[in-house]
């Protein structure tokens, strides 16, 4: 089998693979490597790095226990203004994450709508706290979820559910054993969106939970600020984001990205 | 270089300006003025001059008229790396002369000259509700501060601050430009950030500023340069010459709280 390759979708196919790569190599041919280790290792890099992976895998938890259940529903069309809804819920994915700080604030700043009442009771506040952080990105990337698994849903045949129903298996067992196990893929291909987007939050964590070592900088912030000073160690900490996309990419691509026999087989 | 040439340059300048203030309404434009060409010029100058410059640019303006200026605000050191990347800008004005040393060292910039001196101060929200009184209060752990991180100009200010008055301070967030932690102030998420004093005069209805003596108190000064790779040399010259000589952006300048270098 011979694909035919027109010169008018190759030309621009290949300004786009060079336009999306370069950066990337041009990023690693920056790269301090006889630095790179004591950057790594240096309590601000790891600070970083530690903070990114527990905020934004709590994030994905947190959106996911919420998200899927929400995604469902929008399925199946079991809430009055479904699609009023669904836009809605879409709307975070589509504004600038800067704009998604801001509304945080209103929401859950100690003089917000919510974290007003928070604050004036307990005189804690999400701003400055890695659950700030854990906020803005459950915000920003639960959205990814929502839409990945509400198509998987929807897409679903619903003919074995009936069955099992027919059987009289409850609505809890039917979508625990059955409609979950059969979007698996999808579940995860929306869990490894949602963490991605979670660990890449920059605008929201900023304008929400502020800048401070060990509490809400997480790797972006730390190489936003090492930019100010220290361009080798911004480099350094933007190439081991690189690796941990890149490795997560591989280790589910067995899933995430679809394989010559999914292709066919759908 | 410049700092040698264009101090008699200016004075000529000046001088001419302020027999022939309406140059342009008499019809007697003065030959200086009128020699350089029109264009625009782009000042990367640091967050803390965000209110003043577009000031001092209008009255520029209205002694050059041909030219344009347009402003790329941002944190001195932020500034400086842009123009190392190959940012078109003409000038640059940063909040300390560290900075500036690092652009003049590394070729980038024309003979720095200082133009104006900030000192700090603690901005509280609209009415000081945490009843802030001075620096000591700001060790007080119930107290939440911002401040800037200590790569840029004010947060290093804000450490010599701290440490000048031996005091600890352990801040909520560090933020990467001073206008951000004006921002976090006003939005009363914090009860006190270390800023600029002119920064509490720039929002008299926004911010309450708690004072500092000038015995406590630290100061930079503002360095500012033309860029080598400026493709208008000559209107960055006579912008430079502008800020630092002319008795209107020296005035503007005093207006907006900042004082005097020498």
């Amino acid at each position: 089998m011979t694909t035919k390759r027109p010169a008018f979708l190759m030309i621009p196919g290949i300004i786009a693979i060079a336009f999306l790569v370069i950066p990337l190599l041009a990023l690693i041919s920056d790269a301090p490597w006889s630095a790179f280790s004591g950057i790594l290792s240096s309590p601000t890099a790891l600070d970083a790095l530690r903070l990114s992976l527990i905020t934004s895998v709590v994030a994905t938890i947190v959106a996911t226990l919420v998200g899927a259940p929400l995604a469902w529903l929008l399925a199946r069309d079991s809430l009055p203004g479904t699609r009023l809804i669904r836009a809605l819920v879409i709307v975070p994915l589509l504004l600038p994450p800067v704009v998604s700080g801001v509304a945080l604030l209103s929401a859950f700043g100690r003089r917000g709508l919510i974290g007003g009442a928070i604050y004036d009771a307990t005189r804690w506040q999400f701003p400055f706290s890695t659950a700030g952080v854990v906020l803005a990105g459950t915000f920003v990337a639960m959205p990814f979820l929502v839409i990945t698994l509400e198509g998987a849903f929807r897409s679903q045949d619903r003919e074995i559910e009936e069955a099992a129903a027919v059987d009289g298996a409850t609505p809890r067992m039917i979508f625990l054993r059955i409609t979950l196990p059969l979007v698996l893929p999808a579940l995860l291909a929306g869990i490894t969106l949602t963490w991605a987007r979670a660990i890449g939050e920059f605008g929201a964590t900023i304008t929400f939970a502020g800048n401070l070592e060990g509490t809400t900088q997480t790797m972006p912030l730390a190489v936003y600020t090492a930019l100010e000073s220290d361009r080798d160690s911004a480099v350094a900490l933007s190439i081991m984001l690189l690796v941990v996309a890149v490795a997560i990419l591989v280790s589910l691509r067995g899933y995430y990205l679809p394989t010559r026999t999914d292709r066919t087989t759908r | 270089m410049l700092a040698r040439i264009l101090p008699p340059v200016m004075a000529a300048v000046i001088a001419i300006a302020i027999t022939a203030p309406h140059a342009r309404a008499d019809n007697r434009p003065n030959p200086y003025v009128r020699s350089i060409p029109a264009s625009t010029i782009t000042v990367s100058a640091a967050a803390s001059l965000t209110d003043v410059f577009p000031v001092i640019a209008k009255a520029f303006t209205k002694r050059y008229p041909q030219l344009q200026v347009t402003f790329n605000f941002g944190s001195s050191n932020s500034l400086v790396e842009q123009i190392r990347a190959g940012a078109p800008v003409d000038i640059l004005a940063t909040a300390d002369e560290a900075s500036m040393w690092r652009a003049t060292g590394a070729n980038l910039t024309g003979t720095p000259i200082l133009f104006a001196r900030n000192t700090m101060a603690i901005a509280t929200p609209r009415g000081n509700p945490a009843k802030i009184t001075g620096l000591a209060d700001l060790k007080n752990p119930t107290v939440t501060v911002a401040v800037c991180a200590p790569q840029v100009p004010c947060g290093r200010l804000a450490a010599e601050l701290f440490a000048k008055n031996s005091l600890t301070v352990t801040p909520v967030t560090r933020e990467v430009d001073v206008r951000s932690v004006v921002g976090k102030v006003i939005a009363d998420q914090v009860d006190a950030g270390i800023v600029y004093s002119t920064d509490v005069k720039a929002f008299p209805n926004d911010l309450t500023g708690v004072s500092i003596p000038s015995t406590n108190n630290v100061v930079t000064n503002y360095p500012i340069a033309t860029v080598n790779e400026s493709r208008n040399a000559q209107a960055a010259k006579a912008f430079v010459a502008y800020v630092r000589y002319s008795s209107s952006a020296q005035r503007i300048l005093r207006a907006w709280g900042f004082s005097t270098p020498w």
